[in-house]
């Protein structure tokens, strides 16, 4: 009796502590440019809301949660043009007030944006570019979207874990796709795989797609891969989507492709299951009617990042945010199989790499028997001994 | 010990003690044959529900249920096992005298994790993809209304009393204390990340809720809503990503508490009083849910990677056998036949 007028008498402070308080009102910015739309396959060209929708989500998560704790989440999303100022569009996100941003933008842009806006938390959702982790990081720049050698280094570490150690290596012309192959170069020498040869493939800027363009392809492909030494597997650098998607199936020896098409590295796919999220893939194609992307996802976990801080430290500011961030206290759960930490050197998330063949996950980096000191996590990507990241200079 | 004389000894063991029943309890037995304790295990993968002997230790049925089993519990009355499948939308009903699947109930989208109410004639069912927890009455087979809760709720648990039920949603980090009387949420308490599954002490002291991301039982005192005290695990040779605390059992004493730590392959005994671990059992792959015999001589824990049940001696803490079932075994319940 005792204990229950107790309860009540504990029900009726919370209660009133509860319609007492003020609403916080938590607002996010997302500054993002146009995703280009030449792919080779339809199915790859990206929605209109491409990564905006998994802020959205991750919005809506958090202010489920937000309503029993007086927060609120809202996102402003702004557009810009190539003519648009991604500094001044910063900019005026700080004057109304917006301490937190998400950002969509090419390397070079988002430096811009990131050094007009020092004051602000920033969370790169777009850009793989491991300059942003390593010589030009920033001590504002939070990347929730995984670096081309944290994505090169999954798939080579699944390529041994195969046997499938001797690489034909397919560059396309394009300076993304060069950094791509630098990546999975890297990734060769580090997990001993072997590159037999490495071909480029010029883009002499045709069209994609033509009406009668695959008769063509047909006998293209062959020839072109034809003179290779003898390979496991080709591994094709193309993000610019000018070749890669051609290979499969086309080459001179019957052999699997890997990188940018056929078995691709990514932070997240549409058919992944595991772990619980297709909670997360039905909420998803509930709200959007479509799928999840790795752009959706890598704004989906910036925003929730955000939200777990607002929610456990009731963090508010930027400072106090980044530190918990770097804290031993914050886990981000993402439906990868186990915490995602943040590495407190250069400020990328830590992350499990997906393999996707397109329509299955095929494996989850890292592989069994790739060891680490501190976290398995770690073998994909620069680690902190190699890292050329100061954060007191940005 | 080798396998094969451990088992023997255990079936000496275990035909003197029914010999000495048997005796005891002639006339009854004669009337009736002795009731036998069946586990049955929900086979994720396998849509399956598999019928475990536990004189026997053998599985002595399977029986084909709906699109991914996952919550499984004996209803009080001990009439049926209810089963959550998850990928059909509803909870069905086994009677268990035939173990056969009679009856569905309306559980709302994707149920996975459900409780009874501690009279047995109502159901709290955890649906994943709404964000709420659905009230089901067993014995019309109809829903009662619905509660708004976090972000994919799982774990469910009614206090020994009966008055207040959790719920632990997996995203929004929270256990919600929900007033079964009003069927309004009274408190909120913020544990770590990915909270499964909650599990009361008998006496209703303390409530226990496992968060699978961080790692971490929270130990919350259920009048205060705060949590007095985290119990954490480290194994020497694991990484700490692969600890991944999810179901719960806690002994009738309330003395020993068991937690399945997933991937890291191992049930955690805790001393309940100091909240300490005392002990580790290795046990198969990805272990998830578990279930005492009636007696609590015996743990059953559903290991899922490796699509077996391990049977813990829970006096000796010991594993004692495994048993293979069907494919990814999820939950487990226990039932007297």
């Amino acid at each position: 009796m005792i204990r229950t007028l107790f309860l009540a008498a504990a029900l009726c402070v919370l209660v009133s502590k509860v319609a007492a308080a003020q609403t916080t009102e938590i607002k996010i910015g997302y500054l993002r440019e146009a995703q280009s739309k030449t792919a080779i396959s339809l199915l790859d060209i990206p929605a209109p809301d491409d990564g905006l929708a998994g802020a959205q989500l991750a919005i809506d998560d958090n202010n489920t949660t937000g309503k029993f704790l007086n927060q609120h989440f809202a996102l402003e999303a702004t557009h810009l043009d190539n003519a648009d100022d991604p500094a001044a569009a910063v900019a005026k996100l700080a004057a109304s007030g917006v301490s937190f941003a998400l950002l969509d933008l090419p390397a070079d842009a988002l430096l811009k944006a990131a050094d007009a806006g020092r004051g602000l938390l920033v969370f790169n959702v777009g850009a793989s570019d491991d300059r942003l982790r390593e010589e030009d990081c920033r001590a504002n720049v939070v990347h929730t979207a995984p670096s081309r050698s944290m994505l090169a280094d999954g798939l080579a570490q699944y390529l041994v874990w195969k046997q499938w150690q001797k690489w034909l290596l397919v560059v396309g012309s394009h300076i993304s796709d060069k950094l791509f192959a630098d990546a999975l170069r890297r990734a060769a020498k580090r997990f001993g795989a072997k590159i037999m040869q490495e071909k480029i493939f010029a883009d002499t800027g045709g069209a994609r797609r033509t009406d009668s363009g695959l008769s063509q392809i047909q006998s293209q492909i062959p020839l072109f891969t034809q003179s290779a030494p003898d390979y496991d597997i080709l591994v094709a650098a193309d993000e610019s989507q000018v070749f890669a998607e051609y290979l499969p199936y086309r080459t001179w020896l019957p052999r699997p492709v890997a990188g940018s098409a056929g078995l691709v590295p990514t932070s997240w796919d549409g058919s992944h299951d595991q772990w619980g999220a297709v909670q997360l893939q039905n909420r998803f194609v509930q709200l959007f009617h479509r799928r999840m992307t790795a752009r959706d996802m890598q704004a989906w976990m910036a925003v929730r990042m955000i939200g777990e801080a607002a929610t456990h430290q009731r963090a508010h500011d930027p400072k106090q945010m980044l530190d918990f961030f770097k804290s031993r206290d914050f886990a981000l759960a993402a439906f990868k199989g186990q915490k995602l930490t943040l590495r407190d050197w250069n400020l990328q998330l830590r992350q499990p790499i997906l393999l996707s063949d397109g329509r299955v996950i095929v494996s989850v980096a890292p592989e069994p028997g790739f060891l680490h000191q501190f976290s398995e996590l770690d073998t994909l990507g620069v680690d902190r001994p190699e890292t050329k990241c100061r954060l007191s200079k940005g | 010990m080798p396998a094969l004389e451990r088992m023997t000894r255990t079936m000496w063991w275990r035909g003197a003690f029914l010999g000495a029943f048997l005796g005891a309890a002639t006339a009854v037995c004669l009337a009736q044959p002795a009731a036998a304790v069946m586990a049955y295990v929900s086979n994720e993968k396998g849509n399956t529900v598999s019928v475990i002997d536990t004189d026997k230790w053998q599985v002595v049925k399977t029986i084909k249920v709906g699109q991914r089993p996952r919550g499984i519990e004996i209803t009080k009355d001990g009439k049926y096992v209810l089963v959550a499948v998850g990928d059909d939308d509803t909870i069905q009903m086994i009677d268990t005298k035939t173990d056969e699947v009679v009856d569905t109930l309306p559980s709302g989208p994707d149920p996975e994790l459900f409780i009874e109410d501690t009279r047995g004639n109502l159901v709290y069912v955890a649906n994943e993809n709404d964000n709420t927890v659905t009230i089901i009455d067993i014995n019309k087979r109809t829903q009662l209304g619905s509660v708004q809760v976090g972000v994919e709720p799982e774990g469910m648990e009614v206090s020994p009393d009966g008055k207040i039920l959790i719920c632990t949603s997996e995203t929004t980090n929270m256990a919600h204390f929900i007033d079964l009387a009003s069927r309004k949420i009274v408190a909120n308490v913020l544990v770590d990340s990915r909270p499964r599954f909650a599990a009361f002490k008998p006496d209703g002291s303390e409530l226990w809720v496992s968060s699978e991301i961080g790692g971490t039982v929270s130990v919350i005192d259920p009048v205060k809503h705060v949590v007095t005290q985290k119990i954490t695990f480290a194994i020497a040779g694991l990484r700490a990503e692969a600890i991944q605390p999810v179901g719960i059992g806690i002994t009738h004493d309330g003395k020993t508490g068991f937690v399945a730590l997933g991937p890291a392959n191992r049930i955690a005994v805790v001393d309940a009083a100091t909240h300490k671990v005392i002990k580790y059992l290795l046990v198969g792959q990805r272990v998830w849910h578990m279930a005492f015999t009636p007696d609590e001589k015996y743990l059953l824990t559903t290991n899922g990677v490796s699509n077996d049940v391990s049977i813990i001696d829970v006096p000796a803490l010991k594993v004692v056998k495994t048993i293979q079932v069907g494919e990814l075994p999820w939950g487990v319940t226990i039932a007297r036949h």
